[in-house]
């Protein structure tokens, strides 16, 4: 693990947590640039809120470390970490005001003159003239807010976040999404964000890791990993995929020929993780198209042939199941902008990407068509 | 900590519909209202009467209410002392349990996980025997020749004809034992709602593990300890249990004056103002503890 990195990063070198004989965390390792938006996405129990509290010293590592800059913080005791936590629960002090929430640990390191800080936290938090009351007379969104105050107002090197806003309603939600992103822009902390909504880390984060049974399966940017997943479970956990489980059977100059149910594909070797054996073609629901016949796919486009089951109108979108001859429903959505055929249930169609836009992930040989169905249909077995 | 849902409020009931729900709230009141005017208030004015009965009046020639305010300087001139040790052995009994008490509340509810219910079932267990037998099982610890004795002898903290039975020691430590679990009870049932994330959320904002407790865990226990506390203070400040059975009448407080009073000498004029005299000190004392720690919202 390299060492030389800029004061303020924070890096988890081969970080493990065992429970007696489960493993919640699993040697993970990587590292937050200081001052960047980091989330930690994944289901609930992969991981993620316990390499948080390790991070918070709130657990304490069965083995590897958790560094600031070059400083190994993992045996210090939380209250000794530069390092503040948004709890999924708020854990606002019930006794104390809203103020005497925010100016809890500006008091606890001795610092007297706290009014200024905290009116100014809480202007940034839009709470102004809530000083004097107490946690219960307010509403979730505004606990919420208090308890980013109460965590901000330390100027943490690392602010901790861990599902902060999963109590609240939607709506609330897509506000304080957006407001805690202006608020990390304006301050500049590096946050980790632990959630399990995907489109709440997307929204937010520079960067993402998404975990699965405490590993980190892939890390990047948003779109970087929303466009070329690494593993399956990535492709199926952020936004929907269509999986065809096929064989590399060769290739052809920059692009790999894949073999599924019969049908040859080709991939870009760009954009495959693996080039040889058994492997999953995917390709997102928005990058497939729909045409009446073969005859009308453009040219350079790869199809496949089916019958529309299910037609799903969302307004902006109508979201299309295709079944394929050998079984395998695609899930496909197109927009309604006006300019495309509409399908009704029943009716013969073809699906049609661009290779460009498929990606190739490996597969364990066992492992069959995966899509994501739209509703709770069950997902077309392979003959 | 949910958050309120403005519209999920109720509309406030129609105000009173009709005169039956408005009685309802006074017709619930009624039997207890009733018990405690008649076993409650009734002696207690007649207790009131009989502190200012003519102190020379006798069970025999009978008693006359002539408003004999005197009764009082005079009883307090004649025991104060008693009155004094009252409020110390209660004191020093307190204290000794409040260091006993709040750890050990403290442990069945936050650290004792399964063992929770058993630890509590130890702390009332003692309970189902009488106050009387639990006191004479401690004149047998603190016996002369009982093993406790003997022990400290050996080890110097007593001297070779020091004892422990019929010393003040002795009755405070009485009053420890027998009034400890009032006083751990209400405080357990305080402890056992604290939230554990407000601890972590302490320890996260730089409080060490003193400060979390100074800061948050005594401050959200508050309650359950000035409950306890009163619990503890109130029935051992009037107890003569102790001191008649662990004491002798060097150590003997108020309440065996009273006890004396009303049961040996039946000079029921003085055992009236005593029981007056006790009732307002204790009270005198509680509201200025209550002043102190600011919870008068609590009673």
């Amino acid at each position: 693990m390299a060492r030389e990195t800029p004061a303020g990063d924070l890096t988890l070198a081969n970080l493990t947590k065992t429970f007696g004989t489960f493993t919640a965390v699993d040697d993970l390792s990587m590292t937050v640039p200081q001052g960047s938006f980091f989330a930690l996405l994944g289901a609930s129990g992969c991981g993620k809120t316990t390499t948080l509290r390790m991070v918070a010293g709130l657990e304490e590592p069965t083995s590897g470390q958790v560094l600031l800059g070059d400083r190994d913080v993992s045996r210090l005791r939380p209250y000794k970490r530069p390092v503040n936590t948004v709890f999924q629960s708020y854990a606002l002090f019930p006794h104390l005001d809203v103020f005497e929430n925010v100016a809890f640990g500006l008091r606890r390191r001795g610092i007297r003159s706290v009014a200024g800080p905290v009116r100014q936290m809480l202007t940034l938090v839009q709470l102004d003239g809530y000083e004097r009351h107490r946690p219960a007379q307010l509403s979730g969104g505004q606990q919420q807010r208090v308890a980013l105050a109460r965590a901000l107002i330390n100027h943490p090197q690392v602010l901790l976040l861990d599902e902060p806003l999963g109590a609240l309603d939607v709506k609330l939600r897509r506000q304080m999404q957006i407001e805690l992103k202006r608020i990390q822009t304006e301050v500049g902390i590096t946050f980790v964000h632990v959630t399990h909504d995907q489109e709440e880390a997307m929204t937010m984060a520079d960067t993402v890791a998404v975990m699965n049974a405490g590993r980190i399966e892939q890390l990047g940017a948003p779109a970087e990993i929303y466009e070329f997943p690494a593993t399956a479970f990535v492709a199926d956990f952020l936004g929907q995929s269509n999986l065809i489980a096929g064989d590399v059977s060769g290739g052809s100059g920059d692009d790999l020929l894949v073999t599924a149910h019969g049908t040859r594909f080709s991939v870009p070797s760009a954009r495959s993780r693996t080039d040889q054996g058994p492997v999953f073609l995917g390709v997102r629901p928005e990058k497939l198209h729909l045409a009446g016949a073969a005859v009308q796919v453009p040219a350079g486009n790869q199809y496949l042939e089916g019958t529309i089951i299910d037609a799903s109108y969302l307004g902006v979108s109508t979201q299309y199941l295709l079944r394929t001859g050998w079984g395998t429903e695609l899930s496909v959505f197109v927009a309604n902008s006006g300019a495309q055929q509409r399908f009704a249930v029943g009716e013969r169609a073809v699906a049609y990407w661009h290779p460009q836009h498929a990606f190739l992930l490996g597969r364990r040989a066992d492992e069959a068509d995966g899509t994501m169905p739209v509703r709770n249909e069950p997902v077309g077995a392979s003959p | 900590m949910s958050p309120r849902s403005e519209a999920g409020r109720p509309a406030s009931p129609p105000a009173a519909r009709s005169g039956r729900y408005r009685l309802l709230p006074y017709l619930l009141l009624l039997p207890g209202a009733a018990w405690l005017f008649l076993f409650f208030v009734v002696p207690l004015v007649q207790l009131a009467a009989a502190s200012l009965y003519d102190p020379t009046g006798s069970l025999s020639t009978g008693y006359a209410l002539t408003w004999a305010f005197g009764n009082y300087p005079t009883a307090l001139q004649a025991y104060w002392p008693q009155f004094g040790r009252s409020f110390l052995y209660a004191g020093i009994a307190l204290v000794l349990a409040l260091l006993m008490g709040y750890p050990l509340a403290y442990a069945i509810a936050q650290k004792a996980g399964r063992w929770k219910n058993l630890l509590l079932v130890c702390v009332i267990a003692p309970m189902f025997t009488s106050f009387l037998v639990r006191t004479l099982a401690w004149k047998t610890i603190l016996s002369d020749n009982g093993a406790l004795v003997g022990l400290l002898r050996d080890v110097h903290l007593l001297g070779p004809d020091g004892r422990l039975l019929a010393t003040p020691v002795a009755v405070v430590l009485g009053l420890t034992y027998n009034f400890l679990p009032f006083l751990v009870l209400p405080l357990y049932a305080s402890l056992e709602r604290l939230d554990r994330r407000l601890l972590e959320a302490s320890s996260d904002l730089y409080a060490s593990p003193l400060t979390t407790f100074r800061r948050v865990t005594l401050p959200l226990s508050m309650p359950g300890l000035i409950a306890g506390t009163l619990l503890f203070f109130i029935p051992a400040t009037g107890d003569y249990i102790n001191a008649e059975l662990l004491g002798t009448p060097n150590e003997y407080m108020i309440g065996n004056v009273i006890d004396s009073a009303f049961l040996v000498r039946l000079d029921y004029p003085q055992g009236a103002t005593l029981s007056f005299l006790l009732m307002s000190a204790i009270l005198a004392v509680v509201f200025g503890y209550l002043r102190r720690t600011g919870t008068e919202e609590i009673l």
